[in-house]
């Protein structure tokens, strides 16, 4: 277990409801360290300036800052060339681009866009508009009730059709962690894009792009420690160069006449207005703390955490778990008899627990499974066996006040 | 804590357990669908109106403790009452369960769901068999949703 980080996080040591909070929805944002809220005012305290266009010391200062950050991105997922980073507000800008800028230039009417029924929104409404723009049809990838990929016929959603393939690479519901590279390579074998969504993996464990072997991979800041509003796409150059621009305004230009304007090279054509400094820097302190620890350790911990939880969820009776994957994240759904999950969350609440009741923007998978919604607890790096715990102890109490 | 006991009464986790008029209506007069998509929650208000007064009322579906015993007060208290006076309580009750107050006798029992506006994300618990039978009143086909 990793020791003596949770002094790191300010808002871990203050309360809920009176009581020492309990933070289990690190899958929806985690809290920030000291050293993430420190490096976003100190930058404001003493850096701040616009990037890439001022002709003086402060301004050079932010943009080596802010490309430096772009490197230490690159690094943290495994590619060597920084011009395949592009900085988004998060996951949902990250995949509306590549739809967008991608989608509505190549797809075709009767081309096939496959996607799986495990998605969360981000990854299916995009598609949905896409279809609408160009024709394309969309599919899914069916899941199972054990909350697993349904790979038994790839043929049948793998065809010459198929164009662009985008899949979660966890469940933010099940936490069920997908053999994304396996379905990469059904997706090559018919020549299809391939899109990662990664926003619940890369805060969880070391994510190399080259070794998966994706076209783009997309990911957000705030669910790893660093602030909301930023988010990166990684994309392969040659891919990304070939793209239209997504969102158009300064920046992104290379020159702008009354008429028409000339793009600037990537990743500049995809960042279009001042960027996020502030965050991008925030972001940065992230990854270099996560370097600190070190991805193993900070996903052994979370596979501890998690087998335990599992262990302790499962000794409660009436209380069900969904999903049984054996290859999977620190995310947990679970119902328990007679309890609704807002009542069950309600009641947490009042011990100073935070999780999370409802959909969780995967209303596809609830449909599937015949739920209305779920509660779900969600552990990173900080939490501890004893907050996992506390959780059961009030899920026990609660249970027991609902069947009186 | 108060605020939260003032929320979960007893009374209220009673009609969660033991909700009153719990089933569908086969000679009903009006009907409505009701639908929360964050939760999921799910209603069906039936009504039997005769020269404007609700001689029977129930519903139907699943949701958390809040929005099944709201929805089982609001049965409890409407039969008998005409369809004026189920409208007015409608406006009496939202007043109740988003700023706490309201007048008591007229409220009667619905007095009990005066907690939940302490707490602003379950507003959309407590409302939606109201708005449901809002439609069922005026015919409306359309499913009443609240989120």
């Amino acid at each position: 277990m990793l020791k003596n980080i949770r002094n790191d996080f300010p808002l871990l040591s203050s309360t809920n409801r009176a009581k020492p909070l309990v933070y289990l929805d690190s899958a929806a944002t985690t809290q920030k360290p000291r050293q993430v809220i420190d490096a976003v005012s100190s930058f404001y305290e003493s850096n701040n300036a616009n990037v890439h266009r001022g002709i003086y010391q402060l301004s050079e200062q932010a943009t080596k800052s802010y490309e430096n950050v772009r490197k230490s991105v690159a690094d943290f997922i495994g590619t060597a060339d920084p011009r395949s980073i592009i900085f988004t507000s998060g996951t949902t800008e990250s995949i509306n681009l590549v739809a967008y800028a991608w989608g509505r230039k190549n797809l075709k009417p009767r081309d096939e866009i496959l996607i799986t029924e495990m998605e969360h929104h981000s990854n299916i409404v995009p598609w949905q508009l896409t279809t609408r723009e160009t024709g394309a049809n969309l599919r899914y990838i069916p899941i199972l009730k054990n909350g697993t990929l349904d790979l038994s016929d790839p043929e049948k959603y793998f065809t010459k059709k198929t164009k662009l393939v985008s899949i979660i690479h966890q469940s933010n519901v099940f936490g069920t962690i997908n053999p994304v590279k396996q379905i990469i390579d059904y997706a090559k074998s018919v020549g299809a894009i391939t899109i990662v969504d990664a926003a619940q993996s890369v805060p969880h464990a070391n994510i190399n792009v080259e070794e998966l072997g994706c076209d783009f991979l997309a990911f957000s800041g705030h669910k790893m420690l660093a602030p909301t509003g930023i988010g990166v796409l990684y994309g392969k150059t040659k891919i990304l160069e070939e793209m239209i621009p997504f969102l158009g305004g300064g920046e992104m230009i290379s020159s702008v006449s009354m008429e028409s304007a000339t793009w600037n090279e990537i990743p500049y054509k995809f960042e279009a207005g001042t960027p996020k400094i502030a965050q991008v820097i925030g972001l940065g302190a992230a990854i270099e703390y996560l370097n600190k620890i070190g991805m193993d350790d900070v996903q052994k911990h979370g596979q501890d955490l998690l087998k335990y939880a599992l262990i302790s969820l499962s000794n409660i009776p009436e209380l069900t778990i969904y999903g049984d994957s054996t290859n999977r994240g620190a995310v947990i759904s679970f119902n328990v008899d007679n309890v609704h999950p807002h009542d069950l969350a309600q009641f947490l609440d009042q011990d100073g627990i935070a999780v999370r009741a409802g959909h969780h923007c995967a209303q596809p998978i609830m449909t599937k499974l015949g739920l209305s919604s779920t509660t779900r607890a969600s552990f990173y790096l900080y939490n501890t066996k004893k907050e996992i715990d506390a959780l059961c102890e009030s899920i026990v109490k609660t249970k027991n006040i609902f069947s009186i | 804590m108060d605020d939260f006991r003032d929320l979960y009464q007893q009374v209220i986790l009673d009609h969660n357990q033991n909700p009153r008029h719990f089933h569908s209506m086969d000679n009903a007069t009006h009907e409505a669908d009701g639908h929360n998509p964050l939760c999921g929650d799910q209603i069906k208000v039936y009504l039997f109106v005769e020269d404007n007064l609700i001689k029977d009322i129930s519903f139907e579906g699943s949701g958390c403790a809040i929005s099944k015993a709201s929805s089982s007060l609001m049965t409890t208290t409407l039969i008998g009452k005409t369809t004026d006076e189920a409208t007015k309580l409608f406006e009496e009750y939202q007043t109740l369960i988003t700023t706490g107050k309201g007048d008591t006798k007229t409220l009667g029992k619905l007095a009990v769901m005066s907690g939940v506006h302490k707490f602003p994300a379950r507003v959309k618990c407590a409302i939606l068999s109201w708005h449901t039978l809002k439609n069922a009143l005026n015919n409306k086909n359309e499913t009443a949703i609240t989120e």
